[in-house]
C-alpha cells in the first residue's frame, strides 16, 4: 500500500470515497500519490472504479468523501476548466466541427493566448505527434490512430503538469495499439509530465507504467511497479487479473518463515511461500505462472514436492509451446514452454511429474 | 470469371461484356426492388403529385371562354380592343349564337362567375343575357307560322335540315358542332352518332344548318332525345332570315323544298336582325366597349391573369397593371404569412432548445415520460387544442383572468391577445413545438457528453464549452426543425381561421376562402402555387447558405 502523506506527493488521494445512489461504495477509502513525473496506470476490470477516480481527479465527479490535492493544494472545490488537467478520451472527444488545428488551438483560445504564439504551439505540438500536415482536415478525415495521435496533442498542447488517459487505445488494431503505447510513454518521459491513465488491457499496463494501481472492488488491491505485480502479487485477485496463472485449492498443513507445505484438496502436498497465509489449517490458493512450472526432475531440487499430471493438449504457438494438463483434478493446468531446439514436446496422453522451485509457487488467500 | 482482353471492355466467362452481364444479373434485384416500393410510387403519384399538376395547371388555365364563346372569341382576335369603340357586327352575332348554346347548356352561367373575378357585374350580365335571348328567335317564329306551319314544327325542319333519305350527309360540318359542343360540355361526344345535315342544305343555309345542327348534337348526344321530335332552337329563325336575305333557293329539290321557297317568296317581309341592337336591348352593358375589352383580354387558353391577380395587379387591354388601393390584399397577406412564420419558427427555437436538451441528457427513463408529455398534444385534436387557446387567450379568459386577479392588470385594461396576430403566433407557436422539439432531441441525443468533458478540460467554462462546442453540433437539429415548423406554419389554415381575427389570418386563408366561398378555384391555384414557389426559394437559399446536408432528422 502506498504511504498516505509524502512529502514529494504532486497527486493526491486522501481517504477519498465515491458513492452515486448513496448506498453503496463504488470507490472505497481510496489513498494514493504520484510523484512528479511518475506514469501510475490504473488497472481493473469495469466497474471497479478505476475511471470514477480519474474523473474525481479531473473534475467531472465529485468526491463523496475525502480530499484529492494536487501540488498540495485541495482541489476538491475547483471546477474542471480551472484544474489544467489535460486529458485524452477513450472516443478521443476531437470537435467533430472543427479543423484539427483548430481542436489544437481551442485549449490556448480559452486561455487567451495571442495567434501568433497560438500556432507555433499548435505546429510544435502537431510536429511531435507527427501530424504536423493534417492541420487543415477534420477529425472524421482521419483514421483512428491519427485521431488519437492528435487528441494527444491537444491534451498536450497547453502544457499540462498532468495528463489523464481513460483507455486511449481501446478503439485501435493491436499493432497501432503497440506502437502508441510506445510513443505515448516516450512522449511522457521526455516531456516529464506527470500521467494517470486508466486500462483494463495488462499487458498495456505492464508495458507502459513506471507504477501499476490493480483496482477491484473500489479499492487499490496492490500498488507496484509491473515486474513486482507480476512476479510477486499480494493476493489471488491480483495474481489471477496480471498474466496467465494456474491455481490450485488447499490447507496450509506446515510453515517456517518463507516456505509452507500446502495440501491440495485431492490429498497431494506440495511446496509453496506463504504471501497471505499466516498459519496451519488457514485455506489457501496457490497461484503458479506457467511458465515457472518445470517437468525435468533434473532442474527441481532434490527434496522438491512433485505432482502426477496428464498430458490433454498440446498447443504450438510459435515462440512457445502452451501445454494442458490435468493436475490434481484441475483441468486447465497450462504451462508454458519456450520453443528451443532441445525442447521436448509432450504428447496428449503423456504421463508426467510437475514440480516448482518453492517461490514461485505462492500461497494466497483463499 | 473476368478476363481483360487487351484493348476491349472486361468480359465476363461466357464472352459477353462484364457491364451487360452484371446489369443482367442485377435485373432481377431491382424489378424486385420496385415491385416493392410499387404501391407507394402509385399511391404518391394518385394523392400528391397528379393533384399538384392539376392544380398548377389550373392556375394558367383559361379554356372556359373559348369553350363557351368560341366564334365570339375568334372574331374578337381580330379586333383592335378599343375602350371607347364597339366591335363590329360580326361579333355581336357569334355572341348571340354563342350565348344562346350556351345557355341551352347552362353554362353560360360559369363563364358570367369566371368573368366576374375580373370585374363586378360580369356574372349577372351573363345570368340576365342568357335568359334575355329567346326573344329574336320567337318574333321571327310568329311571322314565319303565318307563312306556313311547319316553320313551328319538329319533323318538318329535321326533313329539311337531314334533307331526307338517300341525302349525302356532311360529316364534317357534324363533326365541328360535335367539337363545339364537347368543349362547352366538358365531355367526349361520340361524332358517328351525332346529326348530320345534308351536303346540300349546308351548302344553302351555312347558318341555319350551323345553328341547327349544335341543337341536334345536343339534343341528341347530351340529352338523349330523339332529334326528328324535337323542335329546334329559336336561333335556326334569325339564322334563316340570314340565309334566305343571301342565297338564291329557286333550284333547291331537296326535302322540305316547297316550305323553304314559299319562305324565301316572302323573305321581303323579314327584317335581317342587327345583332348589335339586340344585344343592346337584352342588356346595356353589351353596348359598353368596356365589356368586349375585358373578354377579349381573357379569352386566351391559358392566361397569367389569375397570377397577376394573385399579386394584387390585374389584367387589361393594356397589360398587366395594379390593381386599384383598396382592393389590394394578398401581397399583405402574403407578407404577413412570411414574416409571422419566421417569427413562429424563432419562438418555437427558442423555446425548443432547452427542452429538447433536458430530454437529450436525462437518463433514458425521465426522458421517456417527459417525451410522452412533449407528443401528448399530437394525440389531442388540433382544433381542440386551437379552442382551448380561445379559452385561455380571450379578454374575459384564464390569462386575462390571472393577471388582473394578480394585480398586474386593471379590470378595464385587459390585453388583446386573441383574434390578432399575436393570438396566432402563440397558438401555433405551441402547437408547432413538437416539430421543433423532436428533430433537434434526435441530433442532440447523438451529441456525446465527452465533447462537454473534453472543451473543460481543456480550459472552457461552462458558457464556452456550450457555444464553441455544443451548439455548433446541434445546429442541424435547429435547421432541420426550423425548416420542418416553417413549411408547416406558411401553409397553417386552421389556427389562423379560429384565433387569427382579420389581422392574423394567413395566405391559405384566403386560399380556402377561394377554393370553398368565391369558387375562383383558378386564383386559389395561383396562391397556392405562389406559396409552393417561396417555399421551394427558401429552401433552396437555405441549402446554399447552410447546407441541406447539415440537416438532421436523426
Amino acid at each position: 500500500m502506498a504511504k498516505t502523506h509524502d512529502e514529494d506527493a504532486f497527486v493526491a488521494f486522501e481517504r477519498v470515497q465515491k458513492s452515486y445512489d448513496g448506498e453503496t461504495l463504488v470507490v472505497k477509502d481510496l489513498n494514493l500519490t504520484l510523484p512528479k513525473g511518475e506514469f501510475l496506470t490504473m488497472l481493473g476490470p469495469s466497474g471497479s472504479g478505476k475511471t470514477t477516480c480519474l474523473m474525481m481527479l479531473a473534475g467531472f465527479e465529485t468526491a463523496t468523501h475525502g480530499e484529492i490535492k494536487i501540488d498540495g493544494v485541495s482541489i476538491n472545490n475547483i471546477p474542471p476548466h480551472k484544474r489544467g488537467i489535460g486529458m485524452v478520451f477513450q472516443n478521443y472527444a476531437l470537435f467533430p466541427h472543427m479543423t484539427i488545428a483548430e481542436n489544437l488551438a481551442f485549449p490556448l483560445e480559452v486561455r487567451k493566448i495571442g495567434k501568433s504564439d497560438r500556432e507555433a504551439k499548435v505546429k510544435r505540438a502537431l510536429d511531435m505527434v507527427e501530424m504536423g500536415n493534417f492541420g487543415g482536415r477534420r477529425p472524421a478525415q482521419l483514421s483512428g490512430g491519427q485521431q488519437q495521435r492528435v487528441a494527444l496533442a491537444r491534451a498536450l498542447v497547453f502544457e499540462p503538469e498532468l495528463v489523464l488517459m481513460d483507455e486511449p487505445l481501446g478503439a485501435l488494431d493491436k499493432q497501432l495499439r503497440e506502437k502508441m503505447q510506445f510513443e505515448i510513454t516516450h512522449l511522457a518521459h521526455e516531456l516529464g509530465i506527470t500521467t494517470v491513465y486508466v486500462t483494463h488491457d495488462q499487458t498495456e499496463a505492464l508495458t507502459m507504467s513506471d507504477r501499476v494501481a490493480v483496482f477491484d472492488d473500489g479499492r487499490i488491491q496492490q500498488i507496484a511497479p509491473p515486474d513486482e505485480l507480476y512476479e510477486n502479487p499480494q493476493n489471488s485477485f491480483v495474481a489471477q487479473f496480471i498474466g496467465e496463472n494456474n491455481t490450485l485449492q488447499g490447507v496450509v498443513k506446515k510453515i517456517s518463515g518463507n516456505a509452507c507445505i500446502v495440501q491440495l484438496d485431492s490429498g497431494e502436498e506440495i511446496d509453496a511461500m506463504p504471501v497471505n497465509v499466516n498459519k496451519v489449517g488457514d485455506r489457501t490458493t496457490v497461484s503458479i505462472r506457467p511458465e515457472r512450472v518445470e517437468f525435468d526432475k533434473s532442474r527441481l531440487h532434490a527434496d522438491a514436492h512433485t505432482l502426477k499430471a496428464e498430458v490433454l493438449e498440446f498447443i504450438y504457438m510459435g515462440d512457445i509451446f502452451r501445454t494442458r494438463l490435468r493436475v490434481a483434478g484441475n483441468d486447465e493446468f497450462i504451462i508454458k514452454t519456450r520453443n528451443a531446439p532441445d525442447q521436448v514436446r509432450l504428447k496428449p496422453g503423456q504421463q508426467i511429474e510437475i514440480g516448482w522451485l518453492p517461490e514461485d509457487c505462492r500461497a494466497l488467500d483463499a | 470469371m473476368s478476363d481483360v482482353t487487351q484493348d476491349g471492355p472486361v468480359l465476363a466467362a461466357d464472352g459477353t461484356p462484364l457491364k451487360k452481364s452484371l446489369a443482367r444479373a442485377l435485373r432481377v434485384e431491382k424489378l424486385r426492388a420496385l415491385a416493392l416500393i410499387a404501391p407507394l410510387l402509385i399511391f404518391v403519384l394518385v394523392s400528391f403529385i397528379i393533384p399538384i399538376g392539376s392544380m398548377l395547371f389550373r392556375s394558367v388555365e383559361n379554356q372556359i371562354v373559348g369553350n363557351t364563346l368560341p366564334n365570339t372569341v375568334a372574331r374578337l382576335n381580330a379586333w383592335e380592343a378599343d375602350d371607347d369603340a364597339l366591335p363590329p357586327e360580326p361579333v355581336f352575332e357569334a355572341m348571340y349564337y354563342d350565348m344562346f348554346n350556351a345557355a341551352e347548356a347552362k353554362r353560360h352561367t360559369r363563364l358570367g362567375s369566371r368573368l366576374n373575378y375580373e370585374a363586378s357585374g360580369m356574372s349577372s350580365l351573363f345570368r340576365q343575357s342568357g335568359r334575355k335571348l329567346d326573344d329574336l328567335g320567337k318574333d321571327y317564329l310568329k311571322d314565319m307560322r303565318a307563312i306556313n306551319a311547319g316553320w313551328g314544327q319538329a319533323g318538318p325542319w329535321y326533313e329539311l335540315m337531314s334533307g331526307g333519305e338517300g341525302a349525302e350527309a356532311d360529316r364534317d360540318f357534324s363533326k365541328l358542332a360535335v367539337g363545339r359542343i364537347s368543349r362547352l360540355e366538358e365531355t367526349v361526344l361520340k361524332p358517328a352518332e351525332a346529326f348530320a345535315p345534308s351536303v346540300e342544305i349546308v351548302a344553302l343555309l351555312p347558318k341555319t344548318a350551323e345553328a341547327y345542327t349544335s341543337f341536334a348534337v345536343y339534343e341528341g348526344l347530351v340529352e338523349g332525345r330523339d332529334v326528328a321530335t324535337r323542335k329546334p332552337w329559336e336561333t335556326v329563325y334569325p339564322a334563316l332570315v340570314q340565309d334566305l336575305k343571301a342565297a338564291d333557293v329557286s333550284g333547291f329539290t331537296g326535302a322540305g323544298a316547297d316550305m323553304l321557297k314559299e319562305l324565301a317568296g316572302n323573305i321581303g317581309q323579314f327584317e335581317a336582325p342587327n345583332f348589335t341592337q339586340v344585344m343592346a336591348e337584352v342588356d346595356d352593358d353589351w353596348s359598353n366597349p368596356e365589356t368586349w375589352s375585358l373578354i377579349k383580354a381573357h379569352s386566351g387558353k391559358y392566361t397569367n391573369g389569375y397570377f397577376l391577380n394573385a399579386i394584387d395587379m390585374q389584367r387589361t387591354p393594356d397589360g398587366a397593371e395594379m390593381q386599384p388601393e383598396n382592393k389590394r390584399v394578398l401581397l399583405t397577406l402574403f407578407k404577413r404569412t412570411l414574416y409571422m412564420s419566421l417569427a413562429i419558427t424563432g419562438m418555437c427555437v427558442l423555446l425548443a432548445y432547452p427542452v429538447a436538451w433536458i430530454l437529450a441528457n436525462l437518463p433514458a427513463r425521465s426522458a421517456n415520460m417527459l417525451m410522452i408529455l412533449v407528443l401528448l398534444p399530437f394525440w389531442t385534436s388540433l382544433l381542440v387544442r386551437t379552442s382551448a387557446w380561445k379559452v385561455m387567450l380571450q379578454q374575459q379568459g384564464v390569462i386575462n383572468d390571472v393577471l388582473v386577479w394578480l394585480g398586474f392588470l386593471a379590470d378595464d385594461d385587459r390585453l388583446i391577445i386573441i383574434n390578432n396576430a399575436t393570438g396566432t403566433i402563440i397558438a401555433m407557436t405551441h402547437i408547432l413545438l413538437p416539430f421543433m422539439i423532436l428533430p433537434m432531441y434526435s441530433v442532440m441525443q447523438t451529441i456525446q457528453p465527452t465533447y462537454l468533458r473534453a472543451a473543460k478540460s481543456l480550459g472552457a467554462t461552462n458558457w464556452t464549452a456550450f457555444w464553441r462546442v455544443y451548439f455548433p453540433q446541434s445546429v442541424p437539429g435547429i435547421g432541420a426543425g426550423s425548416i420542418l415548423v416553417f413549411i408547416l406554419a406558411i401553409g397553417y389554415y386552421i389556427t389562423p381561421e379560429i384565433v387569427g381575427g382579420t389581422k392574423g389570418v394567413f395566405i391559405s386563408n384566403r386560399i380556402a376562402y377561394h377554393i370553398s366561398s368565391s369558387l375562383n378555384w383558378g386564383l386559389a391555384a395561383a396562391l397556392g402555387t405562389i406559396l409552393l414557389a417561396v417555399v421551394l426559394v427558401l429552401y433552396w437559399a437555405y441549402d446554399k447558405i447552410v447546407g441541406i446536408d447539415n440537416v438532421k432528422l436523426g
